[in-house]
């Protein structure tokens, strides 16, 4: 390459200057093209964020089992309505399933529940000390369960935040007695705000009781043992589908059916599903950063176009350039280093627009976004090679011009 | 050795049934140093001629040999080259870059050449200066008179120490005052600096200037005398 870099781009950025509201409109396609794509990226990955955190919120690599249907006289009523899960079935799974990493008990009930003057509609869980670590949940004050509170069905709970700040305030719910359905129970921890659920469920309004304490105290009628759900924690994601067969194998043995015979539970895999959500939304961000490619491309052609008009305009240029000794490259250069800086100065203006937009896309409309440098730079990059790309006919055609015919243009 | 020589040099143009010749048989030799007129009617075939030796159009039959190097063979790259290197151009119409000062626009053929760029300035200045220039660097050419813009572009003919310059009627767009100081400048670079001179002119007086006159008529040399 014989021709001097620094004047081409002297050159090709006087031209430009010379029709300024022109090589603005032009970037403009560009600026909101890049600008599209950078916000579409992190608008998706915003989105995937958030999804993520909710499964890390709900916890990882959980497995949730129901009990089956009952049917009584013909009429099968809803899954769950049986109560043939026992504290044994969720000691066993944890024990015995080697995919397993531990496993909690559930038995819940809507109640109110009163400290003071305050009162609150919420929902009891009676488990045991396990449930923290299925859940991957942290405590911000006081302590979990002891084993042998749950042995002896102590009146004491675990509240979530909602709960405390709703009875409490800005007091301190530590060693306090709330009344669950007119029975005293002393607060001994307060959990760590999750935020909503997928589901927009308030996970922080939960009470946590022992289990055996919430059978005996609170919903009497279930009979001793029988639990709701038991929620199990597998070791690893890889792992989930082991553990469901595991699970689905021990709980038929320890129920005695017959092969051939229906289950009398269900096994759901949560987390499978709420990766499910998140590959969906990964699709999603995937075609509206495609539609933004669209709109980037579409700027592209603008570029051609203005090129195909600014060659045009400058045959004569061409040819006194030609007649100096001008070589085909050296015209190809000059108008491909052209159609580059309209694309990158669009570029550059598109990537901080960008950011612009999608910071206001979350301070106004409070959606969740995350910038990452690899898509700025990907898509600064895919600007450039837009305008290599769009800049690359008209140069082409200049450069085959015939010197005597490119003079004598009027 | 004839700097520029041409053997039945021939253009043709095909308009619809006819064709039409621009040049017909031109066989010409030009030794270096000579200052040459070309003369002759519109149409007559001397422009085409004109732009043939300066490699800017490829003949459709016959030879041309410039300074020994036969143009038939080379592509346009080459050509390119061989403009730069060889020849200085001169138009009526001057030929300048707009929005371009004179300086930059006699530094455009350097670009295109495979020096290095430290001296650029450099020469461009001095040729600006051969020229009476030197306080006009930084104009552009429509702040420049006609013979200032004419003499832009002499700079940046001899800007590359070219040994041919080829003028197309270079006094066409000026008064005839401005046009005779022109032709003295000619007349200076060619005794001065040995530089051959090929001028197209329609001009009894601006030929005058010259030692050889060749007439075309038709695309033919129909006479060729020492001035």
């Amino acid at each position: 390459m014989k021709i001097n870099l620094a004047s081409t781009i002297k050159i090709s950025l006087r031209a430009l200057r010379v029709n300024k509201m022109r090589s603005a409109l032009t970037m403009l396609g560009i600026i909101i093209g890049v600008a599209a794509v950078i916000t579409m990226l992190a608008v998706g990955k915003g989105a995937r964020t958030k999804i993520a955190e909710q499964i890390s919120a709900v916890g990882s690599n959980l497995i949730i089992v129901l009990p089956g249907s009952t049917t009584a006289g013909g009429i099968r009523l809803a899954s769950g309505s049986f109560q043939n899960l026992t504290r044994a079935d969720a000691d066993a799974i944890r024990n015995e399933c080697s995919a397993v990493q531990t496993t909690a008990p559930v038995l819940n009930g809507g109640v109110q529940v009163v400290y003071g003057n305050q009162n609150w509609a919420t929902t009891v869980y009676g488990t045991d000390e396990n449930m923290l670590e299925v859940r991957d949940w942290t405590l911000a004050a006081g302590r979990n369960f002891y084993e042998q509170e749950i042995r002896s069905a102590a009146k004491v709970c675990i509240l979530g935040q909602t709960v405390a700040e709703s009875l409490f305030g800005n007091d301190d719910p530590l060693d306090k007695a709330i009344r669950i359905k007119k029975v005293a129970f002393t607060v001994i921890g307060v959990l760590n705000t999750k935020g909503q659920s997928m589901i927009g469920m308030d996970q922080d309004d939960i009470i946590y009781v022992p289990v055996t304490s919430a059978q005996r105290n609170l919903f009497g009628r279930w009979f001793a043992g029988s639990i709701r759900t038991i929620m199990v924690k597998a070791v690893n994601t890889q792992a989930l589908e082991r553990a469901e067969d595991q699970i689905r194998e021990l709980l038929r043995q320890r129920h005695r059916l017959a092969p051939g015979q229906e289950d009398d539970f269900t096994v759901r895999n949560l987390t499978q599903m709420m990766q499910m959500a998140e590959q969906a939304s990964k699709v999603m961000a995937l075609l509206l950063a495609a539609v933004a490619g669209v709109s980037l491309l579409v700027g592209g052609i603008g570029i051609m176009n203005i090129m195909l008009v600014s060659v045009t305009e400058r045959t004569r240029e061409i040819g006194i350039r030609m007649a100096v000794g001008a070589k085909t490259w050296d015209i190809r250069t000059q108008f491909i280093i052209e159609a580059l800086i309209l694309s990158l100065i669009g570029g550059l203006i598109g990537v901080l627009l960008g950011i612009a937009a999608a910071r206001m896309l979350s301070f106004f409309a409070e959606w969740t976004v995350s910038f990452s440098l690899v898509s700025i730079l990907i898509s600064f990059g895919f600007s450039g090679i837009v305008g290599i790309f769009f800049g690359f006919y008209p140069a082409y055609k200049a450069s085959l011009m015939n010197p005597i015919d490119a003079l004598r243009h009027e | 050795m004839a700097l520029i020589e041409t053997c039945n040099l021939e253009k043709r143009y095909d308009v619809g049934e006819s064709v039409v010749r621009a040049l017909d048989d031109v066989s010409v030799r030009i030794r270096a140093g000579e200052f040459v007129s070309v003369m002759g009617p519109s149409g007559s075939g001397k422009s085409t001629f004109m732009n043939m030796i300066g490699c800017l159009d490829v003949p459709s039959a016959g030879r041309y040999l410039l300074d020994g190097i036969d143009t038939g063979l080379l592509g346009p790259d080459e050509l390119a080259e061989i403009r730069n290197r060889k020849i200085g151009f001169v138009f009526q119409g001057f030929n300048l870059l707009a929005r371009t000062t004179a300086l930059e626009n006699v530094q455009v053929p350097l670009l295109y050449s495979a020096q290095r760029p430290k001296d650029f300035r450099d020469r461009a200045v001095s040729a600006l200066k051969l020229l009476g220039l030197e306080n006009r660097l930084d104009h552009h050419p429509n702040q420049l008179s006609g013979g200032q813009q004419q003499r832009v572009a002499i700079a940046r003919a001899l800007v590359n120490d070219a040994p041919l310059l080829l003028a197309d009627e270079p006094t066409g767009n000026l008064d005839t005052k401005t046009g005779i100081e022109i032709m003295e400048l000619f007349v200076r670079l060619n005794e001065e600096k040995k530089i051959t001179i090929v001028l197209v002119t329609h001009e009894a007086d601006i030929a005058a200037c010259s030692r050889r006159i060749i007439r075309f008529l038709d695309g033919r040399i129909v006479s060729d005398q020492v001035n």
